[in-house]
């Protein structure tokens, strides 16, 4: 009986999935596909090779200062890194000296001892990194109807997301002559695909047009204090190492604490293997499997 | 030991050979190292997780302020947060110091002079925990109109314990001062940084 | 209950017989995981996962317990508390890993345990009840792991929390008011942030009883094996312990690796970037996917897409539901006498195609919602009906076997005396 009932209701449910695969099919034979240009102009981000790539890799400090001084002076304008306090900023090689010095560089809200009343103070080590705007509302108003995303997470937030930011940086292009590495040429192919006015064409970018106008539009536009040459391409990768630290600032601990895990673990399941092997001697046939 | 049962894994020694000592014992000292091994892989997983009890990052980072004390007026006092809990810093006037000076030390239930309560050359400057040392009340005494017990310092009202002018516990229930922590001044002496 | 020739407690100094006498908890162990508990000899490694599974419960309640202590059931510093554990906790970015990806882990384990129960027929009678408390433990761990996955509070987390109690949403008439019921509100919020916390933290010792029950039930027929043949006599079995204590510690040495690789080098490859991106209610992520773990189970979800008397929604929910429930059902489906598919040369087939299935189910749950993978999931979800609805009955009853050895004894060492004198005997009548 309750076989019966089982398999009146499995051909009911394969029926209703196997008539939803027919309606499916149908309808997708014959409706035109027509291919979009977010389909076919949208690039997944270049590889660029990391000091901290690789179960063994670290950080390079340096790089990092350079990244933190590519953000401080280009993307700060309108990304706050609100998870990030300024006594993280020794992980990057500066010391507590130093660390106090580039916090009080930043201005962060505080109170008026006397009134109460909100104000800016210079930051300390303690506190984080400041929020630009004080609320989505305002940050929209200020950027064209699209709110800058916090950037503490950001190469974590984004697929692949240090290639994808440095790729971002560096991928602003003109829709009108772009064409991509097979040689089509966007405007040919999707004569009707526009940017819009105020938005601006990536090719990196989900849907090809983002709010932000190329951050990193020169050579030079940095000044870096250790002479390195800084490139469009210099800058982006280096606020791309930077933001990788932001987001996940212990990975060198990671992988330093994963890889003893790992060799300990190896050696420690070598002896559980023959310690395994030695209790079952004599219990197992010379050869031939359990079956 | 390993030379008279040769390279032979174990699964491919055949039962009759494994009765030998040297063969037993071998075999011993594998199932022992396994079961150490996993021992001490239990034992070392053990930190982590007591670590993470311990002060975090942003507890640790804030366990050092900075006061400016340059505006503080002989005879005023004014309340810090230290580690989450009261500091008093407090600049005496003459009459205080030269009263807490003139109380002998064995009269003292803990005995300390007023130079080593604060630093060479700040002798006015005196900086304790607002934490009664008897059951860690807030005492009174650095707001300004404030009870300051009847030895002109502060005054506990949980258990009515008594300080000094130099914060020292002179009735009541307290056993000991209030607590001088670790500070520094700067070069000119208008911050102190405690912690 | 155990088999006669289990071996018997007893205490080897006097403190352990007096707590014996007292509270004979060691004897209780002893006689559950030790050397008085007789399983058969010949069980392979597919037997490790139960317990494997054991071990991730307890360290998914050990990190949990301590992650706990750090974070914040708040929708307004949930996210920010998370990233506090990452960032300032000591270790805690180890222990958030860990338990992120301890979670994936469990449910590998229980993939494996319960497709290891699909093909050796661990789920026949006399073993029904440990079934059944398996397909109850494995749905409170499925609630558990929904629950947790929204207390970062990410874009995953709010989006993963409205689409899963929108289901209830479908159901007819109770529907609507069900789920704002479930939710405390109108979307999820502080209320249902808070009441999920709550509940992720209660659902684990709900499951450490279930499963206490679980393996209650598995002692008294004691463990099936690979030759689905009921253990004889003596020579079939050998003590857990140390037999398969060693072999699970081989087995757990085996499977932290693993787990480490993932913890320690790629911690976020089975997670979703858009849970690193704080919860917002007035946007959507491009992709709206559950964990790996629930893919198959979204794919059926997804899979009807005709209304059909019902709308599909509807049909969507009965069928993802259904698809788990209906194991319920599965030792009086599977008529066959024969347990193990290694003797069911027709349900070994079938077998194979539904891992096949399972695998496309995977597959096609975490793919965009779009053509041709609609399709595939469409086709992938009539399999699983038919499989355990109709095909796993049809062929249970006309199915011939592979004869079966006489004994577990015979199967591992190719002769079982008793065998030959029970043939002479029968010879002989």
């Amino acid at each position: 009986m309750i076989r019966l009932f089982a398999i009146l209701i499995g051909l009911v449910f394969s029926g209703v999935a196997l008539l939803s695969f027919g309606v499916g099919a149908y309808t997708f034979a014959t409706e035109e596909h027509e291919p979009t240009a977010e389909h076919e102009f949208h690039l997944a981000p270049k590889d660029v090779a990391y000091s901290f790539d690789g179960p063994f890799g670290k950080w390079d400090k340096v790089q990092l200062q350079r990244g933190y001084k590519v953000y401080k002076e280009v993307c700060a304008a309108c990304h706050s890194l609100k998870f990030v306090s300024f006594r993280d900023l020794a992980d990057l090689g500066y010391s507590e000296a130093q660390v106090k010095a580039l916090a009080a560089e930043w201005q962060v809200p505080g109170i008026d001892p006397d009134t109460g009343e909100a104000t800016l103070r210079p930051g300390l080590p303690t506190d984080r990194f400041p929020l630009v705007y004080p609320n989505d509302v305002a940050a929209r108003a200020a950027n064209n109807n699209a709110i800058p995303p916090d950037l503490s997470l950001m190469t974590k937030a984004r697929h692949d997301g240090t290639n994808y930011v440095h790729s971002l940086l560096i991928g602003y292009a003109d829709p009108a002559t772009y064409k991509n590495a097979e040689g089509k040429s966007l405007a040919q192919e999707f004569p009707e695909f526009s940017t819009p006015p105020g938005l601006n064409f990536n090719p990196y970018f989900a849907n090809l047009n983002l709010a932000m106008a190329a951050p990193i539009a020169a050579d030079g536009q940095v000044t870096y204090d250790d002479g390195t040459t800084a490139t469009v391409d210099q800058m982006a990768t280096d606020v791309a190492a930077f933001l990788t630290w932001t987001a996940e600032p212990k990975m060198q601990q990671r992988k330093q604490t994963g890889t003893w895990f790992i060799l300990f673990l190896l050696f420690a399941t070598t002896l559980a293997y023959f310690s395994y092997k030695n209790i079952w001697a004599g219990k197992k046939p010379k050869k031939g499997s359990s079956e | 030991m390993a030379d008279t049962t040769g390279t032979a894994t174990p699964d491919m020694v055949a039962p009759e050979t494994d009765a030998t000592g040297d063969g037993v014992r071998r075999r011993d000292f594998i199932n022992i190292a396994a079961v150490s091994a996993a021992g001490v892989g239990g034992i070392a997983v053990l930190y982590p997780l007591i670590s993470q009890m311990a002060p975090s990052a942003d507890v640790l980072a804030e366990s050092t302020v900075e006061v400016d004390v340059s505006a503080i007026e002989p005879g005023q006092a004014i309340k810090a947060i230290f580690r989450k809990q009261p500091l008093f810093l407090r600049r005496l006037t003459d009459a205080e110091i030269a009263e807490a000076d003139a109380v002998p030390l064995s009269d003292l239930r803990d005995p300390q002079s007023l130079e080593e309560r604060t630093k060479a050359g700040q002798k006015a400057m005196l900086i304790t925990m607002g934490v009664c040392t008897h059951l860690g009340c807030v005492p009174l005494g650095a707001a300004e109109g404030e009870a300051r017990g009847e030895y002109g310092g502060y005054f506990c009202p949980c258990h009515g314990s008594h300080y000094d002018t130099a914060a020292r516990i002179r009735k009541g229930p307290a056993p000991t001062n209030l607590l001088v922590p670790d500070y520094e001044f700067n070069a000119d002496g208008t911050v102190v940084t405690v912690g | 209950m155990s088999f006669p020739w289990a071996n018997h407690y007893e205490p080897q100094n006097p403190l352990m017989k007096w707590v014996d006498e007292k509270l004979p908890l060691p004897r209780l162990v002893y006689n559950a995981v030790g050397a008085g508990y007789p399983v058969p000899r010949n069980l392979n490694y597919m037997y490790n996962f139960g317990v494997l599974a054991g071990f991730c419960l307890v360290l998914q309640i050990v990190t949990g317990v301590i992650l706990a202590m750090h974070y914040a059931p708040n929708a307004l510093v949930a996210f920010g508390s998370t990233e506090h554990i990452m960032r300032n906790v000591n270790w805690g970015w180890m222990l958030r890993y860990m338990h992120a990806n301890g979670a994936s882990f469990f449910f590998l384990v229980l993939y494996l345990h319960i497709f290891r129960g699909f093909y050796y027929g661990s789920y026949k009678a006399p073993r029904e009840m440990i079934w059944l408390l398996g397909v109850v433990i494995f749905l409170l761990c499925m609630a558990t792991a929904f629950m947790g996955y929204v207390l970062p509070w990410g874009q995953m987390s709010f989006w993963g929390a409205k689409v899963i109690t929108g289901l209830f949403g479908a159901i007819p008439l109770v529907g609507e008011p069900l789920q704002i019921w479930l939710l405390g509100g109108y979307a999820p919020d502080n209320a249902a942030l808070n009441r999920f916390f709550s509940l992720h933290f209660l659902l684990p010792f709900v499951i450490a009883g279930v499963v206490i029950l679980h393996i209650w039930a598995l002692h008294i027929p004691g463990s099936t094996n690979p030759t689905g043949v009921e253990v004889k006599k003596e020579s079939d079995t050998v003590p857990f312990h140390p037999y398969y204590t060693a072999k699970d510690g081989f087995g757990l040495g085996v499977f932290l690796i693993l787990y480490c690789l993932f913890v320690f080098f790629m911690p976020n490859a089975l997670g979703h970037p858009d849970n690193y991106i704080e919860a917002n209610p007035l946007s959507t992520p491009a992709l709206i996917v559950p964990e790996w773990y629930f893919y198959p189970f979204y794919a059926i979800l997804r899979a009807f897409t005709f209304d059909f008397i019902l709308t599909a929604q509807l049909w969507g929910v009965l069928a993802m539901f259904s698809a788990i429930l209906m194991w319920f059902f599965l030792p009086w489906l599977d008529r066959s006498p024969v347990r193990s598919a290694s003797y069911r040369p027709l349900y070994r087939i079938f077998f194979w195609v539904l891992m096949v299935d399972m695998a496309a189910l995977f597959y096609l749950g975490g793919a965009h919602a779009e053509e041709p993978y609609i399709m595939f999931s469409q086709l992938a979800t009539a399999y699983y009906f038919l499989h355990f609805l109709v095909i796993v009955p049809i062929v249970s009853s006309i199915e011939r076997p592979k004869p079966l050895p006489y004994s577990i004894t015979e199967a591992v060492l190719g002769k079982d005396d008793d065998a030959q004198l029970g043939a002479t005997v029968a010879a002989k009548a």
